[in-house]
């Protein structure tokens, strides 16, 4: 099976790799690019622990094929952070206690992200429905919750600040 | 071990660090048992039958041998033979036969899913293809889905060696009878006033944890293996792994990865002897996943049950005697929990006269595995919605008439000695003081309902140890894989004793080589028994610190003593010592000093959790809505708070999907039909409100800080509080788990025709 | 999953040649959400996958008063709960396209995609249905419309031969005083497959139907077009004794079976419940216009 050569802007930096066709999008990210962040957990679109940003929208990426990230600009949960520098989601799910066992977090921090991205002010059923398609059996959501309208309000803010200054 | 009080002035103890693994979590860097990869290394992936119930003629590999970068296939012949006996595996007793039939069919598969061969090749994808190309001749036998077909007499027999004490030699698929009595039962009904008898069905549930299961298997040339997986138990792993391949446990080191969640069901193993098989048939690392399919229909569930509860009680409210007959599916090997879920049953509650009788009962379904206080919540949604009936006749309040009958400090167990101090009364209190039992519930088709809930909790083995490192930081390595934040639990406990800041303690989940045998990690013990070797660890590490300041001061060890995080010389004005200034003389006076200890922890302390849950009803398509949930559960001492409220919250989450669209649906066939998250139903987001947390602290007297273990016992009421809020919404009592809306329709509906009837007849 | 070949073309012609090169083992591939599952699962044994995403008309959403809506096959549903006009004149169709599942599937599934998979189930399928919406199909012997009522055959599959490819959704502008609704029973709140899937429009004439139309999803072999409660309903008042009258006749075309997700008897109850729901729902709107 001949592999197909693909370029894609993966957390800002432009990348090269080879895949068959057969590999999904999350497949090459783990199994080719070394980015383990994102997770496997159903290969049916019905956890989101797979969940990436392509050209600004959150998708399921174990139902996208690696030869679709040709010319796009991906993000995943490994460039939340700038040089280090935890994002405000991600501090505010460490505050609140928002993961256990930590599988479904870098999902939802994306699914957080895209949300927040859109709706800077969301209210508790709008993060709710923007988080349905990512599934968490350890804390019962309502940490999750806490931290992405805790950030929403934080980032809000911050922006009234700088807009201030 | 003293006693503590629930205040005490703890630094650490009771605030809210960030986790030492925070970081890694949040970015993505954490690795966890998929994300290992290794030169050389191999995919597996393993053939599973597609019947529920049926001999195996013949296996055929050729073709798919053939297939390019398929380098090895095993299959059950690849196994050393096993013994069909109890032994004892670590911790465990198991069957070593059952273990191995378990792992590769012998020559009989026990239900769909069941593994019959596992494939090595370069890519998953030619693993999967060869798959295909392997050829198995089957018998197709009838299959026994339920308890109802398994004990009904002609039935087929699963286990040919089967037997239980009572039929003697004869052939049968009831493997256990349990039996608990106390006094009089027939005598019990005779003084009460109500008598309420009910059936109730609740079907197989599974965990449900986002990760599945995986092992990365090598097996070097010197007959040395190590296995990296994803486990809550990682010397289980390596006594049950050695006992299934004929190894010596000591050659086999397991390393335990991160852990997507496990409940219970990471406490066994399946694809860990396949990986190490694999990897000495080709010279390579092999690395196994599972798929979510796979994941369903071939790991541990837990048991579907019937249970046939009567109870009684004065008008008053007084309860006097219970009678139950419960039967729980064991899946295809003995080992239902129907033993533990009889001794939780009436825990709750003082009960002068009862009979519980407990059946274990085999069915061509998957191997049942522990799934958070396992037995429990089937046990609990009969016993609870009873009470709520029994309450509701006698006119009391649900809250008031538990409170009535709970058991507390001196009463007596079900089994085994007296409670010590518990918390019960007070979760009852918690729930009934909260702002949500407070305020008052309006509007149509809605429901309150309240449940309470028992688990023993654990105790047995762990062991930690405490490093004081040269800049006086300090390392605590323990055994205990993390599945809920448990590390930060041990960190905290290390630096209240040594008076360090949390962030300069360092927390390690450590391989079988690396720290002393430690059980698994579940039973709600973790912060019981690991904290307790942990504490016990740093106090070692404390006594050491006091001989060397003694040394250094030339003093008499009783002379010294550490109080602040300082070391202090009783008496005449020498300036204190901290750590910090102690650590570089530890090379002049003896050496390194590491704390360690290892216990077999007793003193465990009970868990008890009361639920509320305000429901609303469709009443034209019998849709549930929770709308408000509180839980309140006695933590003993709480070490940090946020992961206790975590682990109330997930364990309601969990009971909340197994009382409302959790079920496994297998046809007529025994196929399992909803091997998926699109049609296995567990909660989303959209479908929970925030959960109110009560978090009561009734020290834990067998413990040094009062720990009692909080893990589990949150997911056991809250399937019956639920349908005591759904009586009160629309009037009908479910007998049925889940309560999907097609049921709870089809209930309303013959409700509403019944008292239409009686209506019209007055 | 088996080795697959993926070509992405720019232009319909091209991608009508790639299929009928193939005949049936190529496929149209659009947002993969039921496509690479039911390849991994064997369901399907497509070796090759035609991305239409790159073709400009099929990507393309446009609303004329007059001539009404041009969906593209490609336009990910997304797009249509985001858009104004859709929103206003077919606030149905959105609605059902904002329940297919999680933002992450409506950021790639399309209507398109949601009709050709062919499912009975499928959520989109009876608010188009409702709408009286045409299929443009383009293939090697020239175009065809379908009306979507016709397009499902059998679950699974379609009227599409071998080399053709749905285009784009033709739906008529909306006439005044009319608008749709689309309700589907689910046992969660999101990500379940429809049990039921009702989509009704209606026109009103002062307060009396002038004109209905209602899809049904999950409650036979194919998506439906139910039309004897329809044309009972015409001259008349949507009050409870018409509204129970339309749901009772639903059930009676109903020919649902009993699944994991529902029994006959809870489809047919249901199906009755939704009807009413969804004609009341779309009357309200349609008063509002």
């Amino acid at each position: 099976m001949k592999k197909t050569l693909v370029e894609a802007t993966i957390n800002g930096e432009t990348v090269e790799f080879l895949c068959e066709p057969r590999q999904s999008l999350l497949e090459t990210l783990r199994d080719v690019l070394e980015l383990t962040g994102s997770k496997e957990g159903c290969l049916t679109g019905d956890c989101g622990a797979c969940t990436v940003i392509v050209d600004g929208r959150a998708v399921d990426s174990c139902l996208m094929l690696g030869v679709e990230a040709q010319g796009k600009t991906i993000s995943t949960v490994e460039g939340l952070a700038t040089q280090g520098v935890l994002s405000v989601l991600q501090n505010k799910f460490l505050e609140h206690a928002s993961l256990q066992c930590g599988i479904c977090t870098p999902g939802f921090l994306i699914s957080a992200k895209s949300l927040l991205d859109r709706n800077p002010k969301p209210t508790e059923p709008e993060v709710r429905y923007a988080l349905a398609g990512n599934l968490c059996r350890c804390t019962g959501y309502d940490k999750i919750v806490k931290a992405v309208l805790d950030a929403a309000a934080d980032i809000r803010g911050q922006d009234k600040s700088k807009s201030a200054a | 071990m003293a006693a503590s009080t629930t205040t005490g002035n703890f630094k650490v103890i009771g605030t809210r660090p960030i986790r030492h693994d925070g970081v890694d979590k949040v970015t993505g860097r954490a690795k966890y048992g998929a994300d290992y990869t290794f030169p050389g290394m191999l995919h597996g992936k393993v053939l599973r039958s597609p019947h529920a119930h049926a001999n195996i003629k013949s296996i055929n590999i050729d073709k798919a041998l053939k297939l390019p970068g398929v380098k090895a296939i095993v299959t059950g012949k690849d196994l050393p033979k096993a013994e069909n006996k109890l032994e004892q595996a670590g911790e465990m007793t198991i069957n070593p036969m059952y273990l191995s039939m378990n792992i590769l069919a012998h020559d009989k598969v026990l239900y769909d899913g069941h593994a019959i061969a596992a494939v090595a090749a370069t890519s998953p994808h030619i693993a999967e293809e060869a798959l295909r190309l392997i050829e198995v001749e089957y018998e197709v036998l009838h299959p026994v889905m339920t308890v109802d077909v398994a004990t009904k007499p002609g039935a087929p027999i699963l286990l040919k060696d089967l037997r239980n004490k009572e039929e003697g030699d004869k052939e049968t698929n009831v493997a256990q009878h349990y039996q608990f009595k106390r006094g009089d039962v027939a005598a019990g009904f005779k003084a009460a006033d109500y008598v309420i008898e009910r059936e109730f069905n609740t079907a197989m549930v599974h965990q449900g944890y986002i990760e599945p299961h995986n092992a990365v298997g090598i097996y070097n040339s010197d007959g040395q293996a190590t296995i990296y997986c994803s486990t809550q138990g990682a010397f289980d792993v390596r006594s049950l792994s050695a006992q299934v391949l004929g190894m010596p446990v000591g050659h086999i080191k397991v390393v335990p990865a991160e852990i997507g969640g496990g409940f219970g069901g990471k406490t066994t193993i399946y694809l860990e002897p396949l990986s190490v098989l694999l990897s000495k048939k080709t010279g390579a690392p092999v690395k196994l996943v599972m798929s979510r399919s796979e994941v369903l229909r071939a790991s541990g569930p837990t048991s579907g049950s019937k249970i046939k509860v009567k109870m009684g009680a004065t008008k008053d409210g007084r309860l006097v005697a219970a009678e139950i007959w419960m039967a729980y599916e064991a899946g295809a090997f003995p080992g239902s929990p129907v033993g533990a879920g009889a001794m939780c049953i009436i825990a709750p509650y003082t009960i002068e006269h009862f009979q519980i009788d407990a059946y274990d009962v085999v069915v061509n379904r998957p191997k049942t595995a522990a799934y958070r206080a396992p037995g429990a919540t089937n046990a609990a949604f009969a016993s609870e919605t009873i009470i709520d009936e029994l309450a509701e006749k006698c006119g009391i309040d649900p809250i008031d008439f538990r409170l009535m009958n709970a058991v507390k400090e001196g009463d007596a167990q079900v089994v085994g000695p007296p409670f010590k101090r518990i918390g019960l009364i007070q979760t009852l209190e918690g729930v009934k003081n909260s702002p949500h039992y407070k305020s008052k519930l309006t509007g149509k088709f809605r429901g309150r309902g309240v449940a309470s809930g028992f688990w023993f909790n654990a105790g047995m083995q762990s062991s930690a140890t405490v490093n004081i490192h040269a800049d006086g930081t300090a390392s605590v390595v323990t055994g205990s894989p993390d599945i809920g934040g448990s590390r930060a639990s041990m960190a905290m406990i290390t630096a209240e004793v040594l008076g360090l800041d949390v962030t300069d303690v360092r927390p390690i989940t450590a391989d079988t080589d690396s720290i002393g045998h430690t059980d698994v990690t579940g039973g709600s013990r973790v912060t019981f028994a690991t904290g307790m070797a942990v504490y016990e660890a740093a106090k070692d590490a404390e006594r050491q610190l006091i001989e060397r300041a003694a040394k250094v001061w030339e003093k008499k060890p009783d002379e010294v003593e550490f109080r602040d995080g300082k070391l202090h010389a009783k008496g005449n004005g020498v300036p204190p010592m901290s750590i910090k200034q102690l650590a570089p003389r530890f090379p002049r006076t003896g050496g390194p000093i590491t704390g360690r200890a290892s216990v077999n922890a007793r003193g465990v302390g009970p868990g008890f959790a009361t639920t509320c849950v305000d429901v609303e009803v469709d009443p034209d398509t019998g849709k549930v809505q929770v709308l408000r949930c509180t839980i309140a559960q006695d933590a003993g001492k709480a070490i940090h708070p946020s992961y206790v409220e975590g682990q109330m919250q997930g364990g309601t989450a969990q009971g909340l999907g197994w009382a409302l669209n959790e079920e496994y649906f297998y046809d007529d066939k025994g196929t399992l039909r909803n091997s998926g998250f699109l049609d296995y139903r567990m909660p989303t987001c959209l479908d929970l409100p925030m959960i109110e947390t009560v978090v009561v602290e009734e020290a834990n007297p067998g413990h040094p800080l009062g720990v009692r273990g909080v893990g589990e016992v949150s997911i056991v009421p809250p399937p019956a509080a639920v349908a005591n809020a759904i009586f009160r919404a629309v009037g009908v009592r479910m007998t049925e788990t889940p309560m999907s809306p097609p049921k709870l329709l089809k209930a309303m509906l013959k409700h509403r025709s019944s008292t239409q009837h009686s209506a019209a007849a007055d | 999953m088996h080795a697959i070949n993926y070509e992405a073309p720019s232009t319909i012609d091209q991608a009508v040649a790639i299929l009928k090169e193939h005949g049936e083992n190529a496929r149209p591939f659009c947002g993969g959400t039921d496509i690479i599952i039911q390849l991994r699962a064997g369901v399907r044994r497509t070796s090759h996958l035609v991305d239409i995403k790159k073709i400009k008309e099929l990507r393309t959403l446009s609303f004329d008063a007059k001539k009404g809506l041009r969906l593209g096959a490609a336009v990910p549903c997304i797009e249509i709960s985001e858009s104004d006009v859709m929103r206003k004149h077919y606030p149905g169709l959105t609605e059902a396209a904002h329940l297919i599942g999680s933002l992450q599937i409506q950021n790639r599934a399309s209507v398109g995609g949601n009709l050709c998979n062919g499912s009975p189930a499928a959520d989109t399928t009876p608010a188009l249905i409702a709408l009286g919406a045409r299929a443009r199909v383009v293939g090697p012997v020239g175009e065809r419309e379908v009306p979507v009522e016709s397009f499902v055959i059998s679950p699974g599959r379609t009227v599409l031969k071998p080399g053709e490819l749905l285009v784009e959704l033709l739906i008529p502008a909306p006439a005044p005083h009319s608008s749709d609704a689309y309700l589907r029973f689910i046992p969660r709140n999101e990500m379940d497959i429809a049990v039921v899937g009702v989509g009704a429009s209606v026109t009103l004439d002062g307060d009396k139907v002038k004109a209905a139309r209602i899809g049904l999803g999950a409650v036979a072999a194919t998506p439906l077009l139910e039309t004897k409660a329809a044309d009972v309903l015409i001259g008349k008042k949507l009050d409870d004794a018409n509204l129970e009258a339309a749901g009772r006749l639903v059930s009676e075309v109903c020919r649902p079976i009993d699944d994991m997700r529902g029994t006959i008897e809870f489809r047919l109850h249901i199906a009755a419940v939704l009807t009413r729901r969804a004609l009341t729902i779309a009357a309200e709107r349609a008063k509002k216009i």
